[in-house]
């Protein structure tokens, strides 16, 4: 295992390099400094504004106003990007001629990609015209993944805020954010990707003829163009159905290692642009260091248990130990160029972030790596989380703590100097527990009525209860990875299935908690952003609680796990933990 | 100066045009026509051609079967190319267990007559195991070494010229250390059919 932890350490090692120089930049975006960029960009980001009508010196918005243009904004995506999917018969760049899938299918998808989930259940390549995925969804990549930053710029400006309600101004935040962040990186990843072999082309399928005497069809496609922002952006929505386990979106080592930078990079950055925002760094180094902690944990519990196999593979004599020249382990689901600790950590960064891409088969993990993604998603996606929701989910916790430390010692709870009142703890709250109760309340529904068993592959077991309840985990996080037996939809080609047909009680169900879960926390944390803003600030006397000391990443650590664990523990153990402490085989 | 609803709708129905356009048409078109002109093999799917005439890809695994050739991973889709989906086989799963079971008895049979001492035990995880992807193009080096007694033997190569071209088609780790070392069975299979034809 000494290699896997090699791997893992340099990976940590490179993503806390990052942190500092890239929380910087972002910190110089948000607040519309100028960046090595500005000569070349400035231009165009000047004649987006005329375009946009939005003033050169953008007016602020307080925090209804920012709230009504980021809901127009998205509900005016929502309605275009279900019109691409329900008219692909009439679309350019469709080599393989197909049709728009069922409108329930259409619904879940487009609710998916506009909230940054990426669910998918539907296959891409057997399902999409290229038109789709460049224009529908890539699209989606990045405008969801800027709005998450955006929410999260706004959230910041209102703590620090001493004077005024502004909020900063929506169209600029987000304008700024494709054009400084996300469209930059993408275009150098991108065309990094192709020349390791990602593929790149707008071409038919190609029919090959194999070494044996066979036939294979290779599907193609605009992929790296797609890969990189989906990773970017925490997206997670795989070109072709396998995701990043297909050679073609992640072809080396390599590739594996920068796609999972990707991910984690900016949510990892952002701690740090916080830290500057606010004016101490070691506000930011504290938030970092609560979700390291968090992560490395899941990172080594999910690699020493897939090392280890799984019941099935030793009942059926299968020796799973190391040994030279081969991984060891269960590598059922996974894929040989990046053995158990290339997918073990992958699985980590993907679901403690919301990317939700795979590079291995979820559904296949042993139970004790299995409950790591359930654990971390059960987190509500506050350990670096997608790109901006993270770290403003994780601001909602850190005023919790605040609040609950305040109590513990007798003292009104104040952040960074303000207050915090009843209003705001109010808001906090919903915000905090509204995303678990979507979880609990549709996962329940899905598994106490027949409606949801049409969805489930496994069938009635643990490994069957885990499928309905990771699919509303997933969704309601807006992460998107799944135990990929459960669907909403029959693959038009796959065998046996000529008929395509969608399961309405899963797309609809998922449709509504996906927009659900990302819409409203949005709106409380605009809120709590709006209550702050302008707040007098108080300075710090002996008696403040600091939000910036080990004692206080212990405190805060606590409380994610104590929210976390005390709202799916219990359903955790009926699935993955009773099927890795248990070890009994089901049909 | 606040805008009402009327500019927010204004305003966003340009944007959503415009980004759709940058983001969605010219971003992915540029991409497309840089990578065709700098990367065109990559590109277009890393073909591998034999003679002048293409026959896979380095990356998409594809199923070899009988006793002359390196055989490939198992695979839930049959190592199809345009049609993916995982194999999702439950760690708590009987019809796993018996999947598992005869491969292994399957892997053991076909090579046991090669490779005398080889038992159960000895087989690699990766031998046995569907990949994630249906389309794998790499097996383990202890895979490569166990089914080289049977290649060699079948093709009437030596065993020691059989190890040579497995550790010549052996992807190492990236950069020495990133991921697992693999051998490409395509490749493999090219270079064992190239010096040894059959028939």
């Amino acid at each position: 295992m000494f290699e896997g932890y090699l791997q893992i350490a340099i990976f940590v090692v490179v993503l806390v390099a990052a942190v500092k120089p890239l929380g910087i930049y972002l910190a110089r975006v948000f607040a519309a400094e100028r960046v090595f960029l500005t000569p070349v960009l400035g231009p165009i980001e000047r004649g987006a504004y005329r375009l946009l009508r939005v003033g050169p010196e953008a007016e602020g918005q307080d925090w209804k106003q920012y709230a009504r243009s980021l809901v127009v904004f998205s509900l005016l995506f929502w309605i275009l990007l279900y019109l691409i999917l329900r008219t692909q018969g009439i679309q350019p760049f469709n080599p393989e001629g197909f049709h728009s899938g069922p409108w329930d299918l259409s619904f879940n998808t487009t609710s998916s990609f506009i909230t940054n989930t990426n669910w998918q259940y539907y296959g891409g390549e057997t399902t999409l015209t290229f038109f789709a995925q460049m224009a529908g969804l890539a699209v989606q990549n990045f405008v969801s993944a800027a709005v998450g930053i955006a929410v999260l710029a706004a959230l910041i400006r209102g703590i620090v805020s001493r004077s005024g309600k502004s909020l900063g101004n929506f169209w600029q935040d987000i304008t700024r954010i494709l054009l400084y962040v996300l469209l930059p990186i993408a275009i150098v990843g991108a065309l990094f990707l192709v020349s390791q072999g990602v593929v790149q082309n707008l071409g038919d399928a190609t029919v090959i003829h194999t070494l044996a005497g066979g036939t294979q069809i290779l599907a193609q496609g605009p992929v790296a163009s797609q890969e990189v922002i989906k990773e970017l952006g925490t997206n997670g929505g795989g070109f072709f159905n396998v995701n990043s386990a297909y050679p073609f979106e992640n072809p080396s080592g390599l590739t594996n290692f920068v796609e999972m930078l990707l991910i984690l990079v900016i949510p990892a950055a952002l701690t740090y642009t916080y830290g500057r925002m606010v004016g101490s760094q070691r506000q930011g180094w504290a938030i970092f260091a609560a979700m390291f902690a968090l992560f490395i944990a899941g990172v080594v519990v999910v690699y020493i248990a897939e090392q280890h196999g799984t019941p099935a593979q030793h009942a059926a004599g299968l020796h799973t130990t190391a040994f030279h020249g081969s991984t060891g382990g269960n590598l059922e689901g996974k894929e040989q160029r990046f053995g158990i600790a290339g997918t073990s950590l992958w699985t980590a960064v993907t679901t403690v972030t919301s990317c939700g891409a795979v590079n291995g088969a979820f559904e296949s993990l042993t139970g004790i790596g299995g409950a790591v993604p359930f654990t971390n998603l059960g987190f509500s996606e506050v350990v670096f989380g997608g790109v901006g929701t993270g770290l403003y989910s994780m601001l909602l916790y850190v005023i919790l703590a605040v609040f609950i430390g305040g109590l513990m010692v007798g003292r009104t709870p104040e952040y960074l100097g303000k207050k915090i009142g009843a209003r705001e703890i109010k808001l906090v709250s919903l915000g905090v527990l509204l995303t678990p109760l979507a979880v609990l309340l549709s996962a329940g529904a899905a598994s106490a009525t027949e409606l949801g068993r049409r969805s489930l592959y496994a069938g009635i077991n643990p490994t069957g209860f885990s499928e309905n309840l990771y699919a509303y985990l997933s969704q309601a996080n807006n992460n998107g990875s799944a135990w990929a037996g459960y669907t909403g939809f029959v693959q038009p080609h796959a065998p046996g299935n000529v008929g395509a047909y969608g399961i309405t009680f899963a797309n609809l169900l998922g449709g509504v908690v996906m927009v659900t879960a990302r819409f409203a926390p949005i709106l409380f944390v605009l809120a709590v952003a709006g209550a702050l803003a302008g707040k007098k600030v108080s300075p710090a006397g002996l008696g403040t609680m600091r939000t910036d000391n080990p004692t206080f990443v212990f405190l805060l650590v606590g409380i994610v796990i104590l929210v976390g664990a005390l709202t799916f523990f219990p359903a955790i153990l009926l699935g993955p933990i009773s099927n890795g402490l248990g070890g009994s085989l089901y049909r | 100066m606040t805008r009402g609803l009327r500019e927010d709708l204004r305003t966003g129905l340009i944007a959503i045009v415009a980004m759709t356009i940058v983001l969605g048409v010219l971003y992915p078109l540029a991409i497309t026509g840089i990578a065709q002109v700098a990367f065109p093999g990559p590109a277009d799917g890393s073909k591998v051609s034999v003679g002048g005439k293409v026959v896979g890809s380095h990356l998409i695994g594809q199923e070899f079967e009988g006793k002359a050739w390196f055989h490939s991973r198992p695979s839930a889709t049959g190592y199809s190319g345009n049609v993916t989906y995982f194999g999702n086989a439950g760690p708590n799963s009987t019809e796993a267990r018996e999947e598992i079971r005869e491969e292994l008895a399957a892997y053991v049979k076909l090579n046991k007559p090669y490779d005398h001492s080889l038992t159960r035990a000895d087989v690699p995880v990766d031998a046995v195991t569907q990949s994630a992807s249906g389309v794998d193009p790499d097996i383990s080096e202890a895979n490569a070494r166990i089914q080289a007694h049977r290649v060699a033997a079948v093709r009437r190569l030596p065993l020691a010229r059989v190890e040579e071209l497995i550790d010549q088609n052996t992807d190492g780790r990236s950069l020495g250390v990133l991921g697992e070392p693999g051998v490409n069975v395509l490749e493999l299979n090219i270079a064992i059919d190239r010096e040894a034809p059959l028939r």
